[in-house]
């Protein structure tokens, strides 16, 4: 069926429709990732944005249940320039189509991804539309201009309520903001006992919980709008070890004084080089993110920004100069993505591991 | 780390000559480490054998050698030049095998020269079979069951352990030299044997066989700060079985999730790391489609074929970036070249498909072994680029130049069901063609598989392809077709042959309705960065990136694919005439195929078409660009193919105008030409009909010299001396018989020469003359060649330069010309002209130090030879002589005959140069690993009729200390002529001293000259492939011989009794 994309600058593009036929609207961005459709699909970071893939085929594959990273993603659709004919794989459960029409996200094949990817690095990340007609396209585009497609998003792909994820050792509190199950399969592998909170949990409902460690998780929107679970931080972080990943970054940087601004187009993709400053390594790191801390603003009696993007400079890591604290904004839980900085777990641990310790 | 400031001059090896297995590619690598040097402020030297290479320039390094790659040669040069440091990982191996050598000898500690890049204990870690075993042990990363052996016994006993299929692989040699696969004892014997024979270190490793895997390969970068990266994984579309350089590859991987891709990628960077490689490396993984289980099958730590391709497929250049880590430079701090803003810490990311096909040499080795296997046979890729895998596929088949231009064999669908799965069971070079054929017949995807091992992802391809074909044929002019069509890749011919029409028809039908094709940039980054690279590929998609310049440009067609007859050469002179095209002000866009080339590197050109040559292809980016005009002279036989269809599209042919290029092609005007010109020719006939054959060679009178019309390298061409052997040639020939009318000349005996003259219209400037060695019947191409001339007077040279200045103004060419004459009995007899630069044009062009492919560039544009400082006539002879030899890969290919003839079988060349006509020699024969000890054992083995020209050749063997053997025949008539000589056993005799024995334990060279036994099953055939097999020097024309012994003498001390 031929279905349309059209944005808010008033570009349509014109392909055919696979998966679910709802009409969506999302935040529209690119992701340059060649392999993990399925993770990115299903990552929580991508609500309300419809994601374009910058790799020409998806769908080869097909879909597996042991590659997801939540289990009702809220991604608004999937733009690609070709879905594969016979995904081949032992491990493929589903097709991807199928897949996404269960999940009720529409798809759009036969798209020249490239020249709205071009559009969207010159104009920065625009939102738009899935639709079938283009009849009245500027009614679509006005109202479309209306929306705030992120607004409020963590509250809405946030656990409501807690729920844990035993292991046999260390206590950690997770706060959810859209986590991706791949942060639960690193803790996991190092036997943590996790507790999943809401994002509105207060740190008082923490503290009561005694952790040995708190992990911020990623999630998708605007850092800013997130002011009750700032001061939580503020709070929790003179309590407990902490590691903020993504979302969690951006919070830990908030709760500590620093700003946060939106990028133009985010980094989207797994092929950032990050540098580890102290020791000048580089790591190839999985990132997904619209937004960043901004490097003037951070307090630097407070915070010491860590890593930096090799590229662009963007303030990478953090840790707390005065606190068992530190984040990053790419994901070292990859998924999709290399598993070059897999090791900040480790820190993390062992942190914790300490201070358990040390009490 | 800043770059190191305590060496000021490189060293820096060449690969050689190209041989299967070791191609362009090590010219492209070369040359930019040279740039990437000198661009870092360092003095760098340059030492290669090969002529025909672009690095060989005097602009590509400080100081260039062209002298043999061996440890004496170099290490006279270290003497002479006292490098600071050298970087060997850059010639393939045979530079990492040179330095190895090199480091054995002292000399590098002697005169304290550092070795750059990755260190020697490193590369001997990663190619020493078990040494490699027990670091993969080390690093828990899974290895085939496998053991080094160093007898047959021990491989059999091996093999009985682990269970057959197994694979043999001989350590340090390159391509998998003499390696293959063994489904029992029987085959395990003989290629083990062969194996441990080539093994420089008698080893060879026996290996379970993980046929069916999916083969992965990573392109993996590392600086001395530890930081790695992968810069491209490609997925071969044969599964593990066949040798990589003999498999279609797609990039990036295809079929791996993100999981399976992450695991893998983790393995390559832990390998990487563990061998502490600085630069780049190779590293091939093996899947098991139905697990996460994987092997390492190998990793070579330097850069490589696959590097190459890597390099053009994702834009990142990384035999530069490896030259600049070898120097000290990390990751983080070299610019990334490609968009110039960011760093070259970078792993690309693709927006498109790649394809790479092999280009195989059996158009020309008609008789040899097809069947591919763990032995890379191979003599060249192509490569294309599209946005779907079928239309990278199909851009790719289209770029191979073989009979076919898509899916669609005749031969394939001529085969019975039972060849046909025996096609698609045991895989060659046209298997791809077998599937397409197996789907037409009703196959499913299953039963292909199943007789394939190939993943159904990539049959699927196949399989789309041949629906789509019963689409387009079911739906003639429909123009949603069309546009669907286009978008998988179909060429407009394939699509004019389904709708049973005309090419211009479907062409014009595209145009009228505004299908034409779009141009998209390879950025190394899928567009997330703003990229100025000039490097574009077609696709039929939306937006067009690549826009015409302001400035006027000019297209320069490239040669497409090595292949035997159209080598590395063509693509020397195609960067030649681009510099010369940008120096005289005008934009060079290049359009090529090739990914090993130095013309496919996007910095060479204002602007590249990665594209197949084919007349659509080359009209689209004229559409676009609407050039000043199209270069066809310097990219071979495929550019000067392009001519007449451009021409007739209304695109201007700059140079020698199309009619006079077919004048020159054409038999019938060319005769007439000749007679005009009142110059000597052979007698010639040209016959349609095979009747017609006959009856003109009755008349012309055996011997005579057969051939179609149109072809290069002499392909199919035969010095026949009886009817008897002119039916054989008619019926081997058959389908090439029935397209082309066949050439009959007289066959003259004499000395063969050629010139590359360059004409503008009024004067006509001969750089140099080159004279043959062997006398006519030995392919050019094949035949060694000395410059300036050695047995010419001045009376022959006059004659060549009149004859050369007649036809190049009676041709009206303008340009560049290449004229083969005979000197029979002292009058040069014209053989053939052909109207575009030669393969002889890079050696001239070194040695006069006349740029012949920039000068004929200038005048193609205008500038004519005067006004360039050149005069009319001959070009002044040097000092120096300097010898051309060519060289062979016969040890690649089974059921090759080595016997040279008319047909082009060498697929290389090296140069010798020096004061003497004998030290010239000397340099080119051991150039060509023709190295023969003080005293040695030579075998003779001729045809009746050579046995009194052997007579003086025995005589100077002996007297120079070699030891005569031979057969009874030959033994005798040398015994009677007083010459001590051993004899052997011919091969049906059932003596004690077998001929294949002595080849294989005793003899330093075979010579050979029974041409006619060219049956596999006969004495001279057998003799000359236990040779081959057997790395023993094999020559079989006696002028060869001559030259060697003159080599050989002028070495040697006289003995004589007083």
């Amino acid at each position: 069926m031929k279905r349309y994309l059209v944005l808010e600058d008033g570009s349509v593009f014109a392909g055919e429709g696979f998966g679910a036929t709802v009409s969506t609207i999302g935040e529209v961005v690119f992701n340059t990732g060649m392999t993990g459709y399925q993770e990115s699909i299903t990552d929580q970071s991508y609500a309300n944005q419809i994601l374009v893939f910058t790799n020409p085929l998806i769908g080869n594959y097909g879909v597996n249940l042991d590659d997801l990273e939540s289990l009702e993603p809220q991604i608004k659709g999937v733009i690609c320039r070709q879905l594969a004919r016979r995904p081949s794989s032992w491990r493929m459960q589903d097709t991807l189509p199928h897949f996404l029409k269960q999940n009720n996200i529409p798809g759009l094949q036969g798209i020249d991804t490239r020249e709205l990817v071009r559009q969207l690095r010159e104009h920065g990340t625009l939102r738009g539309t899935i639709v079938d007609s283009v009849e009245q396209v500027d009614e679509v585009i006005a109202h479309l201009k209306q929306v705030q497609p992120t607004k409020g998003i963590i509250q809405k792909v946030s656990t409501k309520s807690a729920y844990p994820n035993p292991g046999t050792k260390r206590n950690i509190v997770v706060v959810d903001f859209g986590i991706k199950h791949s942060i639960l399969r690193e803790l996991a592998k190092r036997d943590c006992n996790v507790i999943v909170v809401p994002c509105s949990t207060t740190a008082q409902q923490i503290m009561n919980l005694n952790p040995d460690g708190v992990l911020l998780s990623n999630g998708p929107g605007d850092p800013e709008e997130m002011t009750a679970a700032v001061k939580m931080v503020a709070e929790i972080e003179q309590h407990f070890p902490l590691f903020g990943i993504c979302m969690g970054h951006q919070i830990f940087a908030l709760a500590n004084g620093a700003k946060t601004y939106k990028m133009k187009f985010g980094h989207r993709g797994f092929n950032h080089p990050v540098r580890d400053i102290a020791t000048g390594k580089i790591a190839f790191t999985s990132q997904n993110h619209g937004y960043a801390v901004d490097a003037k603003s951070v307090d630097k009696d407070q915070l010491l920004i860590t890593h930096e993007e090799v590229n662009d400079g963007t303030v990478e890591g953090l840790r707390h100069k005065h606190y068992p604290a530190f984040s990053v904004q790419f994901h070292p839980d990859a998924a999709p993505g290399p598993h070059d900085a897999d090791a900040l777990f480790d820190d993390f641990i062992n942190m914790v591991d300490q201070q358990k310790e040390e009490r | 780390m800043p770059k190191r400031k305590d060496i000021h001059k490189i060293m820096v090896f060449g690969s050689g000559p190209i041989i299967i297995g070791q191609a362009a590619e090590f010219d492209y690598s070369g040359t930019q480490a040279c740039l990437a040097l000198k661009e870092e402020g360092y003095e760098t030297v340059l030492v290669n054998s090969n002529p025909a290479t672009i690095m060989t320039d005097n602009e590509i390094a400080d100081h260039v050698y062209i002298e043999p790659l061996t440890v004496e040669s170099v290490s006279r040069i270290i003497r002479q030049e006292y490098p600071d440091a050298i970087l060997p990982t850059l010639g393939g191996q045979i530079g990492l095998n040179l330095a190895v050598a090199l480091a054995k000898t002292g000399l590098l500690d002697e005169l304290g020269i550092q070795l750059l890049g990755t260190k020697l204990d490193s590369i001997d870690q990663a190619e020493d079979r078990e040494r490699f075993k027990e670091l993969m042990q080390q690093l828990h990363e899974p290895v085939p069951a496998s053991q080094t052996v160093s007898t047959v016994d021990e491989a059999l006993a091996f093999a009985h352990k682990i269970g057959y299929p197994v694979i043999v692989r001989p350590a340090f040699t390159m391509g998998g030299t003499g390696g293959g696969m063994c489904h029992d004892d029987d085959e395990m014997k003989i290629i083990a044997a062969n194996g441990l024979d080539l093994s420089p270190v008698t080893q060879c490793l026996i290996e379970k066989s993980i046929a069916g895997y999916k083969e992965i390969e990573f392109e993996v970068m590392r600086d001395a700060k530890d930081d790695a990266m992968v810069v491209c994984c490609m997925e071969n579309f044969d599964p593990v079985g066949i040798h990589t350089g003999d498999s279609i590859v797609f990039a990036p991987n295809q079929t791996l999730s993100d999981r399976e891709y992450q695991m893998l990628r983790d393995c390559a960077l832990k390998l990487i790391r563990a061998l502490k490689i600085e630069g780049g490396c190779n590293v091939q993984l093996a899947l098991d489609p139905n697990s996460y289980h994987y092997d390492v099958i190998e990793v070579n730590p330097r850069v490589s074929r696959s590097s190459a391709l890597a390099s053009k497929a994702t834009g990142y250049p990384i035999a530069k970036m490896a030259a600049k880590i070898a120097v000290g430079l990390t990751l983080d701090e070299i610019i990334n070249p490609v968009t110039g803003t960011t760093y070259a810490e970078f792993e690309p990311a693709l927006d498109y498909v790649v394809c790479k096909i092999p280009r195989w040499p059996f158009d020309k080795f008609t008789r040899a072994d097809r069947t591919l296997g763990s032995q890379m046979k191979a003599t060249g890729e192509v490569m294309a680029i599209g946005r779907n895998a079928e239309e990278a596929f199909q851009k790719a088949v289209r770029s191979l130049e073989i009979d076919t231009k898509d899916f669609f064999l005749p031969a394939a669908h001529q085969a019975t069901d039972v060849e046909l799965e025996d096609k698609l069971v045991h895989a060659q070079d046209d298997r791809l063609f077998y599937i397409a054929e197996a789907y037409r017949r009703g196959y499913s995807i299953e039963d292909i598989h199943e007789l394939t091992k190939i993943n159904d992802y990539f049959l699927d391809i196949v399989q789309h392809l041949v629906e789509l074909e019963t689409t387009i044929e079911s739906q003639p002019h429909d123009l949603g077709v069309l546009k669907q069509a286009k978008q998988y890749g179909f060429s407009d011919e394939t699509i004019a042959h389904l709708w049973k029409t005309t090419v211009d028809v479907v062409r014009q039908l595209r145009l009228t309705n505004g299908i034409v094709p779009v141009y998209k940039m390879v950025d190394t980054c899928a567009a997330e960065f703003a990229s100025a690279t000039p490097y574009f590929y077609s696709t039929y998609d939306h937006e067009n990136e690549s826009h015409r310049s302001t400035k006027p440009a000019i297209l320069v067609i490239g040669s497409g694919p090595i292949r035997i007859g159209q080598g590395v050469e063509f693509d020397y002179a195609t960067v030649h005439c681009v510099k010369a095209i940008q120096r005289h002000g005008y934009e060079a866009i290049v359009m090529n195929s090739n990914p090993e080339t130095v013309s496919t590197d996007f910095s060479i050109s204002d602007k590249l078409y990665f594209e197949p040559l084919t007349l659509e292809d080359v009209l689209n980016v004229c559409d676009l660009e609407q050039p000043a005009g199209v270069i066809v002279q310097f990219g071979g036989q495929t550019a000067i193919n392009l001519a007449a269809g451009l021409d007739q599209h209304g695109i201007k042919i700059l140079g020698t105008s199309v009619q006079d290029l077919d004048a020159a092609e054409d038999r019938r005007i060319f005769d007439q030409v000749i007679k005009d010109l009142q110059l000597k020719q052979p007698v010639g006939l040209t016959a349609t009909t095979h009747e017609g054959v006959i009856a003109a060679a009755t008349k012309i009178g055996y011997p005579v010299l057969v051939r179609p019309s149109y072809v290069l390298g002499g392909k199919a061409m035969e010095i026949v001396y009886n009817e008897t052997e002119l039916e054989q040639y008619l019926q081997d020939n058959a389908n090439v018989a029935a397209d082309h009318p066949i050439l009959i000349d007289a066959y003259l005996e004499g000395r063969e020469c050629e010139v590359d003259a360059i004409c503008d219209g009024t004067d006509v400037l001969l750089p140099g003359i080159m004279e043959h060695i062997e006398r006519a019947g030995v392919h050019s191409g094949d035949s060694m060649a000395v410059y300036p001339p050695q047995s010419f007077d001045q009376d022959i040279k006059q004659q060549i330069v009149d004859a050369t200045k007649k036809l190049c103004l009676a041709l009206k060419c303008i340009g560049i010309m290449n004229i083969q004459f005979i000197i029979h009995n002292h009058e040069a007899y014209v053989l053939e002209v052909n109207p575009r630069a030669s393969r002889t044009v890079p050696f001239l062009s070194k040695i006069t130090g006349i740029e012949m492919a920039q000068v004929a560039t200038r005048v193609i544009l205008g500038e004519s030879l005067r006004a360039q400082g050149y005069q009319d006539g001959l070009y002044r002879e040097p000092q120096m002589v300097h010898v051309k030899a060519p060289v062979f890969s016969f040890n690649k290919l089974d059921d090759v005959d080595a016997f040279l003839g008319p047909e082009m079988k060498s697929t290389g060349e090296v140069m010798g140069s020096d004061e003497t006509f004998e030290k010239a020699l000397y340099k080119a024969f051991v150039g060509a690993k023709m190295k023969l000890p003080e005293n040695g054992n030579v075998l003779l083995t001729i045809e009746d009729h050579d046995k009194q020209a052997i007579l003086p050749i025995a005589q100077r063997f002996a007297k120079i200390g070699y030891r005569l053997l031979a057969t009874s025949g030959t033994a005798d008539f040398l015994q009677k002529n007083g010459l001590h000589v051993e004899v052997v056993d011919k091969l049906h005799e059932a003596g004690q001293h077998n001929i294949l024995d002595a080849i294989r334990d005793q003899v330093d060279i075979v010579i050979n000259t029974m041409g006619h036994d060219y049956q596999k099953t006969s004495d001279g055939f057998i003799i000359r492939q236990t040779a081959i097999e057997h790395n023993v020097p094999l020559l079989t024309a006696l002028d060869t011989v001559d030259a060697l012994l003159r080599a050989l003498e002028n070495r040697s001390f006289a003995t004589q009794a007083l």
